[in-house]
């Protein structure tokens, strides 16, 4: 029984290591690219009155309740981040679920979740600067009291840690239950636990990460509200 | 040479030891994201109407209720799979 759970090298691309995680991450990205360029493409062409396929109408599902869900959770002022947020929801639950197809999930390497993790730090604290101004940004750090400067200043920077954290927490255990579990049955009865730790788990991994970083991009963005994390 | 060899099965020993005693940690997530579903239950059977927007918070709630557990198992997961302890013995 194999029980080595490090990111595997395939090969090298001159000198540089090409992994596992690399591959499928440049997999899914292949699929989502030559997928969305393929089902959008009757859009342009076809001329007025003739009607679209099944294709169409399903794409124009999926996209349509990706606004409303994502334009509910950040308000009318979040609208031009829903483009990033569904393509982060896309990219995730394609992510975690590639390894029901014997791949290694790109999320259950620490790097593509560190790498994620850091665009959604920049994005949340480059909001918070552009909609409050640098002066406002810097006097929220030292609310409600001067001397809480270091505490708000680590909760901030432990927001990225945790994300990241979470979900490759979850994904790479996930794979280590199920790799013991195919050790000493290996017929059959993995099936039900593909459905919680791939489908469920997974699912609902990529909607918490993806939801976080709307809800806390939200919070910097809206003046109102007090930031707190 | 010997001694080597039983300094590192004491370090490897209670590594595992430490991974397991860790995994205790896993109880304050499960007692939590419990009562968040109670709660999340009683919310909805008050407001029937609201079950979407509820589930939604209490699923949100829960999985920032459930870092330290991700923590401590991954920890666990360091202790058991790259240990960092066996860089001293050496």
């Amino acid at each position: 029984m194999d029980l080595e759970f490090s990111v595997k090298t395939m090969f090298y691309l001159g000198k540089i290591p090409v992994t596992e995680t690399v591959v499928s991450t440049w997999l899914i990205m292949a699929v989502l690219v030559i997928g969305s360029f393929l089902v959008t493409r009757r859009f342009k062409t076809a001329k007025p009155g003739e009607t679209l396929g099944t294709t169409e109408h399903v794409v124009e599902l999926l996209v349509d309740g990706l606004y409303s869900f994502i334009g509910d959770v950040m308000g009318p002022k979040g609208e031009a981040f829903i483009p990033y947020m569904a393509t982060l929801l896309l990219f995730l639950v394609c992510a975690n679920l590639i390894g029901l197809l014997g791949f290694r999930p790109p999320t259950a390497d620490l790097n593509t979740t560190l790498g994620f993790a850091t665009m959604s730090f920049i994005l949340i604290q480059g909001n918070g600067i552009r909609s409050q101004g640098l002066f406002k940004f810097i006097k929220g750090l030292f609310e409600p009291f001067v001397f809480l400067f270091p505490l708000n200043v680590i909760g901030e920077i432990a927001t990225p840690f945790s994300m990241a954290f979470r979900l490759f927490g979850n994904i790479l255990g996930g794979m280590i239950i199920m790799a013991l579990l195919y050790g000493f049955a290996p017929i059959a009865i993995p099936v039900l636990p593909h459905i919680y730790f791939d489908l469920f788990s997974g699912i609902i991994q990529a909607f918490i990460f993806t939801m976080l970083t709307m809800v806390f991009v939200a919070m910097a963005i809206d003046e109102d509200e007090e930031e707190e994390n | 040479m010997d001694q080597l060899l039983l300094a590192r099965a004491i370090v490897l020993g209670l590594s595992a030891l430490g991974a397991g005693v860790g995994m205790i940690a896993g109880l304050g997530p499960g007692i939590g994201q419990g009562y968040a579903a109670g709660k999340g239950a009683e919310a909805v059977g008050r407001q029937p109407e609201a079950a979407g927007q509820i589930t939604q918070t209490m699923l949100l709630g829960q999985a920032v209720a459930e870092t330290t557990g991700i923590y401590s198992l991954v920890i666990a997961l360091l202790l058991l799979f790259a240990n960092p302890l066996l860089r001293f013995l050496s």
